[in-house]
Parts: structure tokens; sequence; C-alpha cells
């Protein structure tokens, strides 16, 4: 099939562009590590407050600045809601939710991912900056969904 | 093109016009619903009479998501068919029918069940939120319809090829089928997951339901559906727009080869929906990630053939300069205008759509209201407008009459209307978004928490577009009915483009529907088995349903 000249010059600028664009996407994804969250880990939905880490939600401290944060989400709260962590913390997130599939996102940082039963979703974040951020749920998961929330308070 | 029609045929006509005049209700129950939706999100207004602010994002999703394009489109489909292929045989219109009121019931059920407040499950309608057995059922009863609709298409355009060995199939007639076909795999992902997993859950009849499964399968569809949505705009575009200001079709070939692109590249890719979601390798999403993007290359010839189009009608005008062709464009044809505007507007739709498929930039804005104003710029603003503009003609084409000078300019004031309105509500949502604010959320000030504050704003501009597209819904319906029953009698052209003549002739191969099909089921097969059959070895137990968090 006959290009037009101009045509061709335009696709391959554009193709060559578009695999330069997928490969920054993979750098980052594969020798980076800037993967979405993706955990595997399944969990009983209809046992999660008896299934550790969840039977005692919160922030617990592993080593050094590190830190795992569990977290229950359920139709419309979550639990612990009030959440302090030390600046200058790698937290791992953990989350689990009792009911029906939830959205966890801590406004202005990068923590977003979908909750959903019978999973563990996790995600990593380094908290460098001090003040409180919303945590809230996006996705919708009834009558009180905008109701859901919580808050991470970054101290010195 | 042997028994291509001069007019559509009167009965085919009557069968397209049904399908608008469901299209054209649901616009206006719809865009009701988000007028309200804008105007609750404000934080100034309570909605009364018990609705519910899920309830309406419902109805509004529902109807202007599913029903108003996909009746818009059939109708489109079969007029474009009954133009370039011939008239329908009256079998196949029967069969058109059936396809229609089939459509008609399932609609009619979904609805019912949402305004008994007994489906406030978003259009998504995601597990373990369970809505009432026939909300499902009325789904499946859409999409069944569809089929029989899509069935009569394909025997009609058989027909044709028997009737023309060896002949190049009519443009507008191959890219209805290939709309068609893309459909129809689409929703057997959709169909599957309400037939096998939502409707016996519903009943009772099974306990429970794997949440990613039905997830999967879900925008398995959700994604080729936007494509659907997009594949009926290009028809236009690649065909219609050239005859309507004078011009030619840029090459035949291209057009086609983009629309197999289409077809191809829009179904492997749901996973980009679900890419911060557990239960899935990232190795796989980033593949589909890979896969997404191939869209860039049918998305480019596209702009190049139709800026090709309109360089070279100008210049054979006597434009001189670089841009100097611009001027020559019918500005003042509401038929070129409206959709001209949707093409501006993919531009912005389009930068979006790549943050929002991108692996990692993706999580910066999933589920906020950034993706919301991203699909209002592309369904709502380029889809939209585009099918305004092929109503501005076709409507008087099927009814028999002319679209008067007032209307026309009551259809470019639509469009400027729309433009303003689109412009306030969607930044202010990509604005919104970047700063976290939810989609799919009522009115909250979040424990009156600062960055819930710093959204108010935002939310406040969108309800003042909101209420601009109202006026822009308010007039495009007053000129749909004007075209249905009141404009001067006469006849209306059916614009179909020509070939220019410096064009290359057609290959055969783009027309071996066997081999374009069996690569789609190949790449979706690669896409698809491996993190699927992971998601069925490896389920975690099932999840009851949840009817009273409604």
């Amino acid at each position: 099939m006959h290009l037009h000249k101009f045509e061709k010059i335009w696709l391959t600028f554009g193709i060559g562009i578009l695999f330069v664009f997928l490969a920054v996407v993979g750098v980052g994804a594969f020798a980076m590590g800037h993967q979405p969250a993706s955990s595997i880990k399944t969990i009983d939905p209809e046992k999660v407050a008896e299934t550790a880490p969840f039977d005692n939600p919160g922030l617990v401290h592993i080593e050094g600045n590190k830190y795992e944060l569990n977290l229950v989400a359920e139709a419309f709260a979550y639990t612990p809601s009030t959440i302090q962590i030390p600046k200058g913390a790698e937290v791992t997130i953990n989350v689990a939710t009792k009911d029906v599939v939830h959205g966890f996102s801590i406004a202005g940082t990068n923590v977003n991912m979908m909750v959903e039963p019978g999973y563990v979703s996790t995600y990593t974040q380094t908290f460098s900056k001090t003040g409180e951020f919303l945590v809230l749920c996006n996705e919708y998961c009834g009558a009180g969904h905008h109701l859901m929330m919580a808050k991470v308070e970054v101290t010195e | 093109m042997i028994n291509s029609n001069f007019k559509v045929d009167r009965n085919d006509g009557k069968l397209a016009m049904a399908h608008f005049y469901v299209a054209f209700a649901a616009l206006l129950l719809g865009g009701t619903a988000g007028l309200l939706q804008t105007l609750v999100r404000s934080g100034k207004f309570t909605l009364p009479a018990g609705i519910g602010y899920y309830q309406l994002l419902t109805v509004h999703g529902v109807l202007l998501g599913l029903v108003l394009t996909t009746f818009f489109i059939i109708g489109f489909l079969f007029a474009s068919l009954s133009k370039t292929a011939g008239t329908l045989s009256s079998k196949i219109r029967l069969t058109g029918w059936i396809g229609f009121l089939t459509m008609t019931i399932g609609t009619a059920s979904t609805a019912t069940t949402i305004l008994l407040g007994e489906a406030s499950v978003l259009y998504t309608f995601y597990a373990p939120l369970q809505a009432h057995p026939f909300f499902y059922i009325g789904l499946a009863l859409v999409v069944v319809g569809s089929w029989i609709s899509g069935f009569a298409m394909f025997t009609h355009f058989g027909k044709w090829k028997k009737a023309n060995p060896g002949q190049v199939t009519p443009l507008l007639s191959y890219m209805a089928i290939m709309t068609m076909i893309l459909w129809l795999v689409a929703t057997l992902g959709v169909a599957a997951s309400v037939l096998i997993q939502f409707i016996p859950w519903s009943f009772g009849w099974v306990e429970t339901i794997d949440v990613l499964i039905s997830r999967t399968l879900f925008w398995y569809f959700g994604h080729p559906l936007v494509y659907f949505w997009l594949l009926p705009a290009y028809m236009a575009w690649y065909v219609v727009i050239p005859k309507v200001i004078g011009g030619k079709i840029f090459s035949d070939a291209l057009a086609r080869l983009s629309f197999i692109l289409f077809l191809l590249f829009s179904i492997p890719v749901g996973f980009h929906h679900q890419l911060t979601e557990p239960g899935i390798d990232p190795n796989w999403k980033y593949l589909q990630v890979v896969l997404t993007f191939m869209v860039v290359i049918p998305s480019l010839m596209t702009a190049f053939s139709l800026f090709a189009s309109f360089e070279s009608y100008g210049r054979s005008k006597g434009a001189t300069g670089l841009f100097g062709w611009f001027r020559k464009l019918p500005w003042g044809d509401a038929r070129f205008f409206a959709p001209f505007i949707g093409m501006l507007f993919f531009i912005p739709a389009g930068a979006g759509g790549i943050i929002n498929a991108s692996h990692q930039m993706n999580q910066v804005i999933h589920n906020t209201i950034w993706v919301t104003g991203h699909f209002h710029l592309t369904v709502a603003t380029t889809v939209l407008l585009t099918f305004f503009g092929i109503a501005y003609w076709l409507i008087p084409h099927l009814t028999g009459r002319v679209m008067t000078k007032a209307m026309n300019k009551l259809a470019i004031v639509q469009t400027i209307v729309w433009t303003i309105g689109m412009t306030f509500m969607s930044t202010s949502m990509h604005f919104a978004g970047l700063l976290g604010a939810p989609r799919r959320s009522a009115f909250s000030t979040y424990g009156d928490s600062a960055q819930a504050m710093d959204w108010i704003p935002y939310q406040i501009a969108q309800a003042i577009g909101g209420s601009i597209l109202f006026i822009g819904i308010i007039l495009v319906l007053v000129i749909f009915i004007n075209l249905a029953f009141f404009a001067p009698k006469g006849e209306t052209e059916f614009p179909v483009g020509e070939v220019a003549k410096e064009a290359e002739k057609t290959p055969m191969l783009l027309e071996n529907w066997k081999l374009w099909v069996g690569v789609l089921a190949v790449l979706i097969l690669i896409a698809y088995t491996i993190p699927f059959v992971d998601m069925i070895q490896n389920a975690p137990p099932g999840a009851k349903p949840f009817k009273h968090l409604l």
C-alpha cells in the first residue's frame, strides 16, 4: 500500500516517539521498580477481623525508618481513622476490606490503589513532607461513600 | 458502488428514526441527571424528594454511556448500510425491529429498577454491591438486542458481497460492519459476566461472586466500548465530512487499515483500567499498556488523513501559504462545524488518555475526577458533537425535510455553548483531580479537611459548566424536534464522499474478515489467557452480596 511522503514522515516520527515513550515507562517499571500496586496476596473476606495483621490494625515499626501500616476498610470507615507517621518513614501500607470494593487514596501523595474483597492491597510510600493528609475512598461503595475517610499526620 | 441508493429507503428510515427517538430521550433525562449532579457537588444544593445522588449518577451513566450511544450508533449504522449497500430486505428490517424492541425492553427494565432505588450501583455495577436482578436482566437484553441488529447488518453486508463478487465493498458499509464486529467481540465479556455471574448471584442461586473476574470481564468490554463510540464518529470524519466540505476522501485503503488497527488494539487492553488492582501481575499490566498505546498509530493516520482532506480542498479553492486553506473551510455549516470542534477537543482528550493509560502515572489520577473530565472530552464532546453533526443532515434526510438557515445557526450556537460549558467543566475536573478530588462522590468536606476545601472552588466551576452544558442539551433537543417534525419538507443529501483520483487502489487483503478477526483472537488470547487462568487458580473465597449499602 502506498503512503504519501508526508504521511511517511509523520508516522515515522509519531511511532518513533511512541516507542521512546514506552521504553521510558518500561525502564521506570522494570529497572527502577515503579510498579503500580499489584499485590497477589489473598485473604478470606469474611475473616478479615480475625486474620493477622488486620486483627490489630495500625502502624507497626519494623526497623530503622521502615514501618508497616495495616488498615481495615469497610463501609463507610477506615480503621484506624487517625494515623501518626514520623517524617521520612518508609511505610508499607496493607489494606483489606470486610465488605465491598473500596479505593484507598491519600490525597497529595501517589498512594492510590483499589481494595477488593479477597485481596490484600499493598503499596510502599515514603512520607517526606510533614502535615495532615486526607485519606479517602475513591471507589463508590454505597450511600455513605463520600463520608469514608481517615487522616494521616506526618510529624517531625 | 453498484446498488448505492440516492436516498435511504423510507422504511429503513423509520427503523433508524426509532433508534434516534430513544437516543434523544435518553439525552434529555441523562443530561438532567448530570446537571443535578454538578449542582449537588457545588455544595449549594440538596436533592429534593428523597432522590439519591448515586441514583442520579446511575441514571446518568446508564442513559448517556450505554443507551444514548448504542441506540444512536445502531440507527446510524442501519442508515449507512441502507444508503451504501442497498435497501434492507423485509426480513432483515424485521430483524432490526426485533433488535430495537429487545433493547428498548431491556432499557425499560433497567431504568425501572434504578428509579425504584433498587439499583444505585452505577453503570459499572461493580460486585459485591448488588442490584435488583432486573437491572442485570435489562442490561443483558440491551446487549442481546444489539447482537440481533448486528446479525441483521452482517447478513445484509454478506448479501451485497455475494451480489458483487470480487468488488471492493462500499467504505461506509465496511466501517459499519467493522464497528459491529468490535461491539460483538467486546460484549462477549460483559455478557458472560452478567449471564454467568451476576444474574444467578442476584437471584440467590449462587451465594458468592468472584469480584476480580467480574471486573476483568467488565473492562475487557469497557475499553472497546469507548472505541464503539468513537468508530461511528470516525465514519463521519472519514467519509461524510470530506463530502460536506466539497472535498475528497484522501485514501480509501488507509481509512480501512486504520479501522482494522482500531479493531485489533482496542480489545486486548482492559488491564489499563485495572492498573492499581490487586491480583494481577504487573508484567501483564505492562504488556496491555503497550498494546493500548498501539492505537496511537491509527489515531495519527486519522489525524493526517482528515487534515490532508481539509488542506487539499482549501488549496483546490485557491488557498495559498502554509495555513491559507484553513480559512476556506465552511465554518458556517453546522454539519462541518460541530464535528470539527469535536476533532479539536480530541487533541487534549488524547493527551489526557496517554496519562491515564500509563503504567505509573495512572495512579496519580486513578478514580479522581480527572478521569471524569477526560471522558467528558472524549465521549461527551468529540463523539457527541460529531453525532449532533450527523443528526443535522441524517434526521432531515430520513424525515424528508430540510434544515432551515435559522436551525443551522442555532446548531452553530449550540456548538459554541457546548464548547464554553465543557471548557469550564472539564478543565476544572482535570485540575481538581490532580489535587486528589475523587470521582463518583457526592458533596463532602471530609470533616472540613484543608485539602478537600481546596477542591470546592473547582466544584463550583463544574456546576457553572454543567449548567451551560444543560442549555446546550435543550438547544440540540429543539433542533432535533424541529428536524424530526416541523422543518419544511424537502430533500436533504446523505453526504458520502468519493475517493480522491490520485489515491491508490484498495488491496483486497483489507477485506479479509476471517484473517483480521483471527489476528484479533490471537492478540486477546496472548493478553488475557495466563493472567485470567491465574485469577481462577489463585482465587480467594468469593464475595457475598451487599444490598443494604445502596
